[in-house]
Order: C-alpha cells, then sequence, then structure tokens
C-alpha cells in the first residue's frame, strides 16, 4: 500500500521513559541523526535526581526532548509533537506538555497493571483503554515483545533483551521521520565493538523497528523535516559542559599556560570535570579535592605558583567556596570560577535547572568583595563566554564567575566550531626580575593603568614577597591597619572590576528595533526562549526588542542607554526577579519580572504571552 | 645581587617587616630554627614558598624571605596541595597549628597525607587558641579552663602522631621550642624527605597556657618523661638508667638494673607497626608508670608522590595520544558539513 509523505517545518520529540530505559542516550543518537541531516536542533534532557528511582514511578522518570527542524530554532521547543512513553508513569508524568494533537507512542506493556499501580492510575484503569487520550493520535506497539522477539535467536538474557527496546523505539522513529541508520549503527559499533552478541541485538533491534514502521499497514504516513538553512560550514554537535571543559583547554593554551582544574564531585557541574580527565595530553591537571573548599584552594593555590587555576561548582559548593573566592579576591590573581547553576536553596533539586545564583555570584561574600560575573546564553556560547572568561581572570588579575546552569550544560546543539588560529591571545602580566624592581624593592602590589599588578611567581628571583588575606597597603602588599589605606583598597578593588567595562563590547539589541514599547532584556539560558517568542512576535508586527546580558559585573557601559530607549523592559529570569531587582535598584528603571521557578526553562509561549499581556497593558 | 644558595646566612632568610608574636612564644624558636636551616638546605629562596592558614603560627610566612602565602583558616594544606601539583619544583612548607589543622583544617590535613605531596608541614601545638584570645583546642587536655570551657574541656583530645600515622603520613617527628639542636636536625630530615612531612613542634604559649609543656622542657622533669629516638638505638631515658622494651605487643617500662639495653626496643623508623605504637605513648606523666613521650622521627617511608604520579600521567597520555592538538579538541570525534 502506499505511504504518503507530509512536510513538517519544525517536530518536538520527548523520549520518556525509565531512568534505566535508556532514554538519554535515544534521544542523543536521534538528535546527532537529524543534525548531521542539516536540521537545527536544540535538546533538553530532564531526568530525576536518583540514580536508579524506584522502577515505573512518576519519580523516576527520565525524559529527553528534543526540537528538530528545517529552519533555525533557540530551543528544545514548548509544546511536544509526539511524546514516546515506555511506560505508564512515563505518560502521566508528561502528558501536559504534549500537543493538542499530538502522538503518543505507547509501550503497551509498560502499561500492564503493575505499571498503572506505580504510575498511580486510579484503579489501575489504563489511560489507553479509557476515553482520556481522546484528543490524541495514540499508537500502541508492545515494543517489549517485539524487541524479545526480533531478538530471539541473539543468545542474550531476557534482562539483556530487554535493554535493546530503546533501539527499537529509535528505529521506529526514524521510519516515521524519513532518517537514514547508518549514523547509529556507527555509534553502536563502537559502543560495543567488544561485546558482539550485544552490538548485533542492538543493530537487530533499531532494524526492527524500522522495518515494523515500513511494513505494518496500520502507519500510513511519513514526516519529513527537511534540512535547515545553517550558514555553511563544518558541524559538530556539542553540550554546554563539554564546550565550557574545551573552552577551558583552549584558553589555558592561549596565555601560555598550564590548566589546573580543582574540583569536587556535584550535579549538574561534574560532566566538566569528567571531559577534562579525558585530555591530559593537553596538560591538564585535574585535581578531584576533598571537599569544595579544598578544590578553590588547591586551584588558588596553582595560580600563585603561575598555573591557570579554575574552580567549578554548583550553588551550594560555591556557597562553600566563597570565603577562598574572597582571599583570591585580595590576592588579585587570576581564578575562574564556574557555577553551573541548579535548583536551591540548600540541596535543592539538583538536576533541575534555575538562574537562582545571580545575587550570590555578583555579592555572596564577607565584607567588599565584588568580582566579575559573565554567564553563556546557550549550549555552544558556554566556548566563547568560558574563553572570554578566561581573558578578563588572566589580563585584569582578578577572579572572574562563569554562570551557567543545567539547562545549558546538559542541553546540546549543533556547533560551527571555530578554527584555534580564530582565537586571539590571552596575554598574562608577568612579572620581570630585573624590570620590576624599584627602589623601594619589589612592589607586589604596584599597579599599571587598569590597576593590574604584576604577577610574580616563585622562581623568579629577587620578587619574593607575601600575600595573604589581611588587608595590604597599597603598592608593598605588606599587612596593614591603616584605616584610609583600608577604604582606599577597598575602592580600588571595586574599580578594579569596574574598569572591565572598558575592556568588553557594549550591550547590542539581539533583535528589533533599537528603541520603542518594551525590550525583553535577559541573561544566560532563557536567550533561546526569548529569541523565537520575539521573532514571532516581530514577524506580526509587534513593537518589542530583545538584548540579552552577557557581563553581569560589571554590566556594560551603555546598559542604561540602552534601557532607556525603551518605555518599558520585561525580564524573564527562572529565579525570584534577582535580575529585576539588580537593575531597578541600578537604573530605577521599573523593570518588569517574569519569573518562573519551577526547575524548568522558561517557555517561549510563556514568555510570548506575557510580552502581548506586557504591551496590552499599555 | 642574587646569592648562591651556598652562601646564605640566617639573615638572607629574614624580612624586613616587625615579628609581633608576644615576647617570649615559643614560635620565635622555630622561626629562628627555620632561617637557620634552610640556610644550609641549598635551596633558592625564590624556590622557596611557606604557605599557613590562620592562627598565631600563620604569620610565620611574613618572616621568612621567599614566596608566602598566608591564607584563610584550616586550608593552608589545601592550598599547598595546588600548588604543589602545578609546580613541582618548589620547596613548600605548611605553617599551622593545633586549631588550624586539627580543628578547622582537619579535613585538608588528612588528604594531604594521604596523597604525599612533597610538602613539609610544621604544626605548632600549644594546644590553645592563642590568636582568638584563649578557647581549648583539639590537642587541650579534657577537663582544661579556659575562656570557654569555664567548667573544663569536655572534648577528648586528638593524639596528631596516631591521627596522622591512621591518615597515610610518610614521615611523623615531633619535637619542641625549647631544644632548638633536636629541631634543627628534624627541619633539615623533613625537608629532605620526599613526601609530606610531618612535624609536631611542642610548643609554649605562655600568655594562654604557660608550661603546658613544662613536664618534657624544663630540666628537672625532661629526663623522666621525654625520649630521644635514633634510628638503630635501644630507647633508653632517664639518663640511661630506664628503657623500653617490647614484652610479646606491649611496650614495657624496665629499668636497666633489670635489663640490658640489647633486650630493649630498637628504634626503626621504617617499621610502621613499631611507629603505630609509638605514636600511642601518649600518656599523662602524672600517672604512674607513664611511657615516656617520643621526641625524633617516630615513622618515615618511601611512597609514590602524588604530583609526581599526576604528571606521569599527563606524559603517559602525550605518548600515546600525542601532544594535544587544539583543532582536533574543538573538532571532536564527528562532525558534518552544511
Amino acid at each position: 500500500m502506499t505511504k504518503t509523505t507530509e512536510k513538517k517545518r519544525d517536530v518536538v520529540i520527548l523520549f520518556a521513559g525509565d531512568s534505566g530505559d535508556g532514554m538519554q542516550l535515544t534521544g542523543s543518537l536521534f538528535s546527532n541523526t537529524s543534525a548531521e541531516y542539516g536540521n537545527d536542533i536544540s535538546t533538553f534532557p530532564n531526568f530525576p535526581a536518583e540514580i536508579r528511582a524506584p522502577q515505573g514511578t512518576v519519580a523516576g522518570v527520565s525524559g529527553f526532548k528534543l526540537q528538530f527542524a528545517s529552519v533555525d530554532i533557540f530551543t528544545a521547543g514548548d509544546e511536544v509533537d509526539v511524546l514516546v512513553s515506555m511506560n505508564a508513569a512515563a505518560l502521566k508524568a508528561n502528558l501536559s506538555q504534549l500537543k493538542r494533537g499530538g502522538t503518543i507512542i505507547a509501550n503497551t506493556s509498560g502499561f500492564d497493571k503493575k505499571n498503572l499501580r506505580l504510575a498511580k492510575y486510579g484503579d489501575a484503569e489504563s489511560p489507553l483503554l479509557d476515553d482520556s487520550l481522546e484528543e490524541y493520535r495514540v499508537i500502541e506497539i508492545d515494543i517489549s515483545k517485539m524487541t524479545k522477539e526480533a531478538l530471539v535467536d541473539s543468545g542474550l538474557g531476557a534482562k539483556e533483551i530487554e535493554r535493546c527496546k530503546n533501539m527499537f523505539v529509535l528505529g521506529f522513529l526514524y521510519w516515521m521521520y524519513n532518517r537514514k541508520l547508518e549514523n547509529t549503527e556507527v555509534f553502536i559499533k563502537n559502543k560495543f565493538a567488544k561485546k558482539q552478541q550485544i552490538m548485533d541485538a542492538n543493530i537487530k533491534a533499531l532494524k526492527a523497528g524500522y522495518y515494523f514502521g515500513d511494513t505494518n499497514e496500520t502507519f500510513t504516513s511519513r514526516y519529513e523535516v527537511e534540512s535547515a538553512s545553517l550558514p555553511e560550514g563544518e558541524y559538530r554537535s556539542i553540550m554546554g559542559n563539554q564546550a565550557t571543559a574545551l573552552g577551558l583547554i583552549v584558553a589555558a593554551k592561549k596565555a601560555g599556560l598550564d590548566l589546573f582544574y580543582g574540583s569536587y564531585p556535584i550535579t549538574p557541574a561534574s560532566d566538566i570535570l569528567h571531559e577534562l580527565a579525558r585530555h591530559k595530553n593537553y596538560g591538564v591537571k585535574t585535581f578531584q579535592a576533598e571537599d569544595e573548599i579544598a578544590a578553590v584552594c588547591a586551584s588558588i593555590g596553582a595560580s600563585f605558583g603561575g598555573a591557570f587555576g579554575v574552580t567549578a561548582s554548583s550553588g551550594p559548593g560555591i556557597a562553600l567556596k566563597a570565603e577562598a573566592i574572597g582571599l583570591a579576591i585580595m590576592f588579585e590573581l587570576p581564578l575562574l570560577v564556574i557555577n553551573v547553576q541548579r535548583g536551591g536553596p540548600s540541596t535543592g533539586l539538583p538536576t533541575k535547572t534555575e538562574q537562582s545564583d545571580l545575587m550570590q555570584a555578583i555579592y555572596g561574600r564577607n565584607g567588599e568583595a565584588p568580582m566579575v560575573v559573565i554567564a553563556p546564553h546557550s549550549p555552544s556560547d558556554c566556548f566563547d563566554t568560558i574563553i572570554e572568561a578566561a581573558r578578563i581572570s588572566i589580563e585584569h588579575m582578578v577572579p572572574v564567575m562563569f554562570l551557567s546552569d543545567g539547562y545549558i550544560a546538559n542541553g546540546s546543539e549543533p556547533w560551527k566550531f571555530p578554527s584555534a588560529d580564530d582565537i586571539a591571545a590571552i596575554k598574562p602580566k608577568w612579572a620581570d626580575s630585573e624590570k620590576s624592581m624599584t627602589d623601594r624593592g619589589y612592589l607586589p602590589y604596584k599597579r599599571d593603568e587598569k590597576l593590574v599588578r604584576e604577577w610574580a611567581i616563585p622562581g623568579m628571583k629577587e620578587l619574593q614577597h607575601r600575600i595573604g588575606g589581611l588587608e595590604k597597603d597599597d603598592e608593598t602588599g605588606n599587612v596593614s591597619y591603616d584605616p584610609e589605606n583600608h577604604e582606599k583598597m577597598v575602592k580600588i578593588r571595586q574599580q578594579k572590576v569596574d574598569i572591565v567595562a572598558d575592556f568588553v563590547p557594549e550591550m547590542e539589541i539581539e533583535q528589533g528595533e533599537d528603541s520603542g514599547k518594551l525590550l525583553v532584556l535577559g541573561w544566560g539560558s532563557t536567550y533561546g526562549a526569548i529569541m523565537t517568542a520575539v521573532r514571532e512576535l516581530i514577524a506580526e508586527g509587534k513593537p518589542v526588542s530583545h538584548a540579552h546580558i552577557r557581563y553581569l559585573n560589571p554590566f556594560p557601559k551603555n546598559l542604561g542607554d540602552v534601557l532607556d530607549r525603551f518605555d518599558k523592559v520585561l525580564i524573564p529570569e527562572i529565579n525570584d526577579r534577582q535580575l529585576v531587582h539588580i537593575i531597578n535598584s541600578k537604573f530605577l528603571k521599573g523593570a518588569l519580572p517574569l519569573s518562573k521557578i519551577q526547575g524548568m526553562p522558561i517557555t517561549s509561549k510563556e514568555i510570548r504571552e506575557k510580552i502581548l499581556e506586557t504591551l496590552n497593558e499599555s | 645581587m642574587t646569592k648562591n644558595p651556598e652562601d646564605y646566612t640566617s639573615k638572607d632568610l629574614a624580612t624586613d617587616q616587625d615579628v609581633r608574636w608576644c615576647p617570649g612564644c615559643g614560635d620565635y624558636s622555630i622561626l629562628k630554627q627555620m632561617q637557620g636551616t634552610l640556610a644550609e638546605a641549598g635551596v633558592a629562596v625564590e624556590d622557596t614558598v611557606f604557605v599557613s592558614g590562620i592562627g598565631c603560627s600563620s604569620r610565620f610566612p611574613y618572616y621568612m624571605n621567599t614566596y608566602g602565602i598566608h591564607s584563610i583558616h584550616g586550608r593552608a594544606t589545601a592550598m599547598a596541595s595546588g600548588l604543589k601539583a602545578a609546580r613541582q619544583d618548589l620547596s613548600v612548607w605548611v605553617i599551622t597549628g593545633d586549631g588550624d589543622s586539627l580543628s578547622i583544617g582537619g579535613n585538608h590535613l588528612i588528604h594531604l597525607l594521604r596523597r604525599n605531596f612533597d610538602v613539609n608541614v610544621v604544626l605548632f601545638n600549644n594546644e590553645i587558641y592563642g590568636l582568638t584570645k584563649g578557647q581549648y583546642s583539639p590537642t587541650s587536655p579534657k577537663g582544661q579552663v579556659t575562656k570557654s570551657t569555664p567548667m573544663g574541656s569536655l572534648d577528648h583530645p586528638f593524639n596528631p602522631g596516631a591521627l596522622v600515622m591512621g591518615a597515610g603520613s610518610t614521615f611523623v617527628a615531633r619535637s619542641m621550642d625549647r631544644d632548638p639542636k633536636h629541631m634543627r636536625e628534624i627541619l633539615k630530615a623533613a625537608s629532605d624527605h620526599k613526601g609530606t612531612s610531618f612535624i609536631e613542634v611542642y610548643q609554649n604559649c605562655h600568655v594562654f597556657n604557660d608550661g603546658a609543656f613544662g613536664v618534657y622542657t624544663d630540666k628537672d622533669s625532661k629526663a623522666m618523661t621525654t625520649i630521644f629516638l635514633k634510628d638503630g638505638e635501644p630507647l633508653v631515658f632517664a639518663g640511661e638508667e630506664k628503657g623500653i622494651r617490647l614484652n610479646g605487643m606491649k611496650p614495657e617500662l624496665v629499668s636497666l638494673s633489670d635489663y640490658s639495653k640489647e633486650d630493649l626496643w630498637i628504634h626503626d623508623s621504617s617499621d610502621r607497626y613499631k611507629a603505630l605504637m609509638l605514636t600511642e605513648f601518649f600518656d599523662d606523666q602524672s600517672k604512674e608508670d607513664a611511657l615516656p613521650r617520643p621526641f625524633g622521627i617516630i615513622y618515615q617511608e618511601d611512597r609514590f608522590r602524588y604530583e609526581e604520579a599526576m604528571q606521569d600521567q599527563i606524559d603517559k597520555a602525550v605518548e600515546v595520544k600525542g601532544e594535544g592538538d587544539l583543532d582536533a579538541l574543538i573538532r571532536g570525534g564527528h562532525t558534518w558539513s552544511v
């Protein structure tokens, strides 16, 4: 029988199942295949904090959302077109995200009495059997059984066969969206190179899923999402934490420094440590310290020795590091502190995203302890932004905080990667045994016009000096309790941060007019959702513009002017109005909040609605 | 003019900063012996770094004409770990106190020791918090009356030697501020040791805890309460009138009128089991038959250093994969063209 193909501009798929069902891998493989096909893609993994949460329960559901499109996109999408539900709990946890008229692919063996009970469906009544899913298109497949049948001769045990069912689903979706299997086959062959049986079984399950779609007469229509017209060039897929790690290695090399990375395991920052540890042949030194405090202190010690000291954590760990960061501010040494934010306070929501450490980054230390704060806005942007953070830290001899978050860290997108030659050199301001000497001896806190002191490291003759956390005398760096000197030094440390604004780009409008009724001002991971919403509304003729702050402390010099050119400013944030407070106290602007504090990204739909509401009010 | 390390005198190790410890503080003696030791060590001042935490002893780096870090409370050991990992070539010393390293910094101390970074830790033990004006410390004896314990301290004190042996220390020694010659010997041995050296120095705080170690340092009691360890020699003390012998698994206090030196415990600093036992010579000296307190090198072993192993892995990675190429790193494994 004839099968038709329908063209789509963009599709959002959500793979959902138990944490052990392999949904993260399935989603990544579909993304890679689509990216290679030429679609623009954006992904959003969403998983529980427990490694193996109770099987079959809603708490244990792991999801991987991805959007692929024939146009450029900035988020993993709001509403879902296709929801893959490996069990009843996966459906229950995610149904609210499914578009009306959307497709549910349900693994029927995941809807048996036990699974229904665990998912807390009333009276173990299957939603597949009543009329509760009337407004959706439901495709029921007994994926577990089909996989079992396909692999009956594989020689594998029941448990191992069960593990291949994600490949069956993947194969089926490849059929549905007209995708080739090669990319995934290559992946499977590499991954299981030493386990022939498992390799064969996974490939067989993948093909079985594909052929099932092809030959089963129930499925008559397939979809086609054509390749996007992305700028020409060579691409790879990149995740935020990975881009951060690569950027660190590149930055250290560009500065001619050894990279020292002190870190303590914490979600969602640990992947940076994992990635760096793989690249020891770049001279990278990774140090898994005994705790967060040791991690930052070891990095400060390394910087004192002339390496590029970097430490990373998430909010709770950053709180523990705060005292040592204050010390690095007194030392005026390079130190890069990465905060991959997650839901707080306290342990909060370890695997969920939030932007609630902005105030902590800017203000969260004892005494007057200003530091530079900078935030990436997408997975691939982590690469450029971390290099920029490194440049500021090394060239200005100041600690810098890099504020990523769980959404960016685990999300992925295609990346038109640069050539290493195109990345500018970073220039440390080294002291020199002869040139740095004065008639008053060596003055470790003598500064240039940027207020930057020289970096004198052990091994440099005649430049021995002692630095510490006690207030220091200007220039000599000796301990000083002089009242006026203290005030002077406090102001100098502030000016050192302020002056950075002279060396970073001015604020630009991302899209829309340079002035007008409404500016949507974002920072960090809300970028994609704001871009999507504002683009749509501009196309509809609405007077709205978008600007995104990368430099959060100090702000770009022209930020006040930009804000003044708009009647209203709307700030979407995944926190309780933190940037709103800072902007309003600094510029007296009356900026309006759009806060969402649910451990989830703000959707473009939510932003769109808020923009329309704000425009209608005026 | 830069001097050759061979020509250093103590003065070359001193800075122009006024030393600000209380007059009569035991720290002066340690500073003097340290400057003397380093003048003879043959290491350039620019290749030496002193790292400290917070407390009276932690002012030490300001008085040494080397590179120095006066860090934050308890963290000197962590800071020194990073410094040594980044710079194997440096001679790194950590100066700390009983509060700094055994209370707030306890965690970092034990981890430094197990990793065995080639760092020398000198713990000034005065059994009191001096800089904060007299609270009991983790080494104060139970029942000690201080400002924060008017009815006596309830904490069972740490036995620092046993603690660091448990943490895998590769060099454990004890000395005292009142015996400069002995201290000099121990500092020299620590400086020569490859790996983390841990030296506990009994140091008198005559303002807040005067005479805490008087029983070990005063002329009239010292002979009866201390035993100075020397490799290959028997454990004798009290003017060679008394000694320690091993009676099965137990140390036994004996009189040399009943036993000969050949019957005694012969010190062997490479013997871990004996060292563990020696650190348990921790009796209150007012107790009858108290074992004397050992001074000298209790334990020493040669074990791999973290920073060297870390560099070995890097060298190995370069050997196997080749020197990292930035473009290859950025491209990753899989790319496609548009």
